[in-house]
């Protein structure tokens, strides 16, 4: 076989999941590009094209494997997928049998390609589907729920188009994904001004018109400034707020105190720029963004930040607004409806084990808050819980205190992780279950909305290099064996697709061309006076949420001081870099850990002096229980009571050799913030350490 | 100098490091070379910002290249017709004289192969009409194929 060919595909290297164009030669990856036909070029970034070197790596299961000495030890069989298929679902029915399929939960890490393991959770008649947003972007997608009754990713940004940007700690250009942050840099060109506010400098803060140094968990009370001056002087779009937002009354009379000048005293934010800020935000209006913020498992009261950034787009008119948050438009939007497996599975009834819907009327279940698994197998409340499968998604990775989830686990009959990665937690499993790659697999056919709706396939590229199995295999034969069967109506990927396009009159071939479907040959954009649609009860943006007040959560609380940090801790931030923002994905892969292999504690240049800490210097940071040794790194762009460093490094599996105890891990760093807040998320940042000199 | 070489917009350029990776994908280059690279700087304080820069470091491919000059064997070639400098593998002995006479280290020694590799502005994508994978690639399009 001698022969190139271009496959175009979906990428798995992170969770932005950009369109691409694999060149395949003699039946190899040469070549992992952007999708030049949704790109408008070859460009991807770093991790997408590290695609390749993570295929060809062999430090990544190859084969179902049984655990034969204790969880964590490391002691496997290699066992057949009849054999480990077998296995599971014994466990499962024998699970299920005795303690009811609400003691069955299953989680991933949300995004499109979800379908199979929800379908495979409820067909099997539980509740207990979540996701990794509660250490990600569960208060956004609340807040958005309860202003908009959208979640997050229901709009999209035109930054192309866009003259005023403000990033809260949005470190789009390095926690980046390839089409937002070409787009971002294309609207500086043209002349448009991004704002950048956050704790510490980054290359993000490199690129803007300004950048401010905040005080810590200060943001909420930036935004009650600005709306303030936006109120008082009038600067809303009287228009748009007039017809679409509800509770204007009520928010005056609530920002009244919340002055500039007062805010320069709790952000450190000159009265000055606050007002210059929301002056000219609202003379680039509607062509602004305030952007809500892609991780934000920050604080105890996050919720309420994210509320007001919608509040601060709803005021200007931003929503369908050229250079605004445009509502992403759907397939249905065009008359064309995808089938999916889910919807074809009654939806399971009883009470979640983390109580969305029941205890938690106003957190959505779609997401869930995973971090109440381990108090829910500990103290079997509502139920017990005795099963979990982990399906791409590494809590003991990416979750706060990974020791105390641990113990949790440990509990259960059975945990089985299905994983192109050795994960933290498929490495404390019972069972791994190695799933093809991106480049080895053909998933679902997925929608993605926005402004022109188009539909998408991730292709297979190559032959598996391992015993490994796709998705769609392994979710149908679990259902199977468990006698549910009849919700996977397929054999191969092929007739999936086939079903799913029915009536649509599409077939794979329209694939192959693009790697898409487009659904319109004219962008949609709805009318701004009569055509928007909100999904709250009212049908507006509801700054005051009937759907809060109902829930008994308050639709505004008064900015609260965070408490003064005892002497000598300091706050623990982290973030992402351009070559690893999926840890546990890239961080193994050797030309990219060539490039970043460890993780370094950025330190206030002033506080280390008093420390006697220079740069350079190795040093133990700490909280009570867990320290690590790393290497200190001195700069006067990191507010003084911060330290940051790197997410997803201080790897614990030692079989992923590059990866392996280089750095230090932030989530056991954050003992202690298992914790639940109002919107949902992870207090992450209320994670206060020791640092000192060794 | 090459007649075409690789301009950097230093207003686009974000160093995330994307050219390097599409340059070690594209010629299978091992850990320990890097062909290309970024060098950031700074940050520097401009308007109350601190700004990066983001060098992008390749060949020069310079119009009398001390590499060519020093090479025994005549495996370090500077093509005629547009001037990029690139190693004939085959006549590649590995002696690195081309590594000491650069004054930029380019050439590099890949232990895996015993012989010297160097970027050759990926000259068969060039040669089929295509730009270098650096370029080609860009998370932004902060790189230039220009004449």
């Amino acid at each position: 076989m001698n022969s190139t060919k271009t496959i175009y595909s979906i990428c798995g290297m992170c969770t932005v999941r950009c369109p691409i164009a694999i060149e395949v030669k003699d039946g190899a990856i040469k070549h992992i590009w952007g999708n030049p036909h949704l790109l408008g070029g070859f460009n991807l970034c770093a991790r997408g094209a590290a695609g390749k070197a993570f295929e060809y790596d062999n430090e990544r299961p190859q084969y179902p494997m049984l655990r034969v000495g204790q969880r964590g030890s490391g002691q496997w069989k290699r066992v057949s997928w009849q054999e480990a298929l077998d296995y599971i679902s014994t466990r499962l029915d024998e699970i299920k049998g005795q303690y009811g399929p609400q003691a069955i939960c299953l989680s991933d890490r949300g995004g499109p390609n979800t379908d199979l393991q929800k379908t495979f959770i409820a067909a099997i008649g539980s509740p207990n589907y979540f996701n990794h947003h509660a250490t990600c972007s569960n208060s956004v997608h609340n807040a958005h729920i309860s202003v908009a009754g959208y979640a997050r990713n229901a709009v999209s940004y035109d930054y192309k188009h866009c003259k005023y940007l403000v990033l809260y700690g949005r470190n789009m250009l390095e926690s980046l994904g390839t089409a937002e942050s070409r787009n971002v840099i294309d609207m500086i060109g043209a002349g448009g001004k991004m704002i950048y506010i956050d704790v510490r400098y980054n290359y993000t803060a490199a690129k803007a018109a300004k950048f401010y140094i905040i005080n810590p968990a200060t943001d909420y009370a930036l935004n009650l400034a600005l709306i303030n001056v936006i109120v008082n002087e009038d600067l809303y779009d009287h228009e748009f707020v007039q017809r679409w937002v509800i509770g204007l009354d009520e928010l005056r009379h609530f920002v009244a105190p919340y002055t500039p000048q007062w805010a320069q005293q709790e952000t450190g934010i000159g009265s000055g720029e606050i007002t210059t800020m929301a002056r000219e935000a609202a003379k680039a209006s509607p062509a602004v963004i305030f952007h809500p913020g892609w991780m934000t498992a920050w604080g105890s009261n996050d919720f309420y930040l994210r509320r007001t950034i919608y509040t601060l787009n709803a005021l200007l008119g931003s929503y369908e607004a050229r250079g605004g948050l445009v509502i992403n438009k759907t397939p249905a939007d065009v008359g064309i409806r995808l089938r999916s497996l889910a919807t074809q599975v009654p939806r399971p009834g009883g009470e979640r084990f983390d109580g969305c819907g029941t205890r938690y009327k106003h957190l959505g279940a779609q997401w869930g808050l995973g971090q109440l698994l381990p108090e829910a197998i500990l103290n079997e409340t509502p139920y017990p819980i005795k099963a979990y499968i982990a399906m791409r998604h590494d809590p003991l990775a990416s979750m706060p205190d990974p020791e105390a989830f641990k113990v949790a686990l440990d509990r259960l009959a059975l945990l089985v992780c299905i994983d192109v990665n050795y994960s933290e937690t498929a490495w404390f499993s019972d069972c791994i279950l190695p799933e093809c790659t991106f480049l080895e697999r053909t998933d679902h056919v997925i929608a993605q909305n926005g402004l022109s709706p188009r539909l998408l396939l991730r292709r297979q590229a190559v032959k598996p290099r391992f015993d490994s199995r796709p998705r769609w295999y392994i979710f149908r034969e679990l259902a199977k064996r468990m006698g549910v069967g009849q919700s996977f109506p397929y054999d191969s990927i092929e007739e999936l697709i086939a079903w799913q396009l029915q009536g649509t009159g599409l077939t794979i071939e329209d694939f192959d061309h693009t790697g898409c479907v487009e659904l319109t040959s004219q962008p949609l954009w709805f009318d701004r006076r009569d055509g928007l649609r909100f999904n709250t009860p009212s049908g507006r943006l509801e700054l005051i949420s009937s759907t809060l007040e109902g829930a008994s959560v308050a639709s505004f609380i008064p900015f609260d001081r965070p408490e003064a940090i005892p002497n000598g801790l300091f706050r623990l931030v982290t973030s992402k870099v351009a070559v690893h923002t999926q840890g546990r994905t890239t961080s193994n892969i050797a030309i990219l850990n060539e490039l970043v292999s460890e993780n370094q504690l950025w330190i206030n240049t002033g506080r280390a002096m008093e420390l006697a800490i220079k740069d350079g210097d190795d040093v133990e940071v700490s909280v009570e229980g867990f320290s690590g040794r790393i290497t200190a790194r001195l700069t006067d762009l990191i507010h003084r009571d911060v330290v940051f460093m790197l997410h997803g490094f201080g790897d614990s599996v030692a079989v992923r050799s590059r990866s392996f105890n280089r750095g230090v891990s932030d989530v056991r760093l954050q003992r202690g913030l298992l914790r639940l807040t109002v919107g949902g998320n992870c207090p992450l940042t209320e994670c206060l350490v020791a640092v000192r000199p060794i | 100098m090459s007649k075409r070489f690789i301009y950097q917009d230093q207003d686009r350029c974000i160093g995330c490091l994307a050219c390097e990776i599409h340059c070690k994908t594209e010629n299978d280059v091992p850990v320990g070379i890097r062909l290309s690279r970024i060098v950031p700087s700074g940050p520097t304080m401009i308007d109350d910002v601190p700004r990066m820069s983001f060098v992008f470091m390749g060949c020069f491919h310079c119009s009398e290249p001390l590499c060519v000059e020093a090479c025994p064997t005549g495996a370090m070639i500077q093509r005629q017709a547009d001037g990029i400098v690139y190693v004939d593998s085959d006549a590649c002995v590995g002696c690195r004289e081309c590594i000491e006479a650069c004054p930029c280290s380019c050439p590099q020694y890949n232990e895996d192969t015993g012989k010297v590799t160097k970027c050759d502005y990926c000259k068969d994508r060039i040669d089929a009409g295509l730009k270098p994978a650096c370029v080609t690639g860009c998370t932004t399009g902060a790189l230039y194929w220009t004449e």
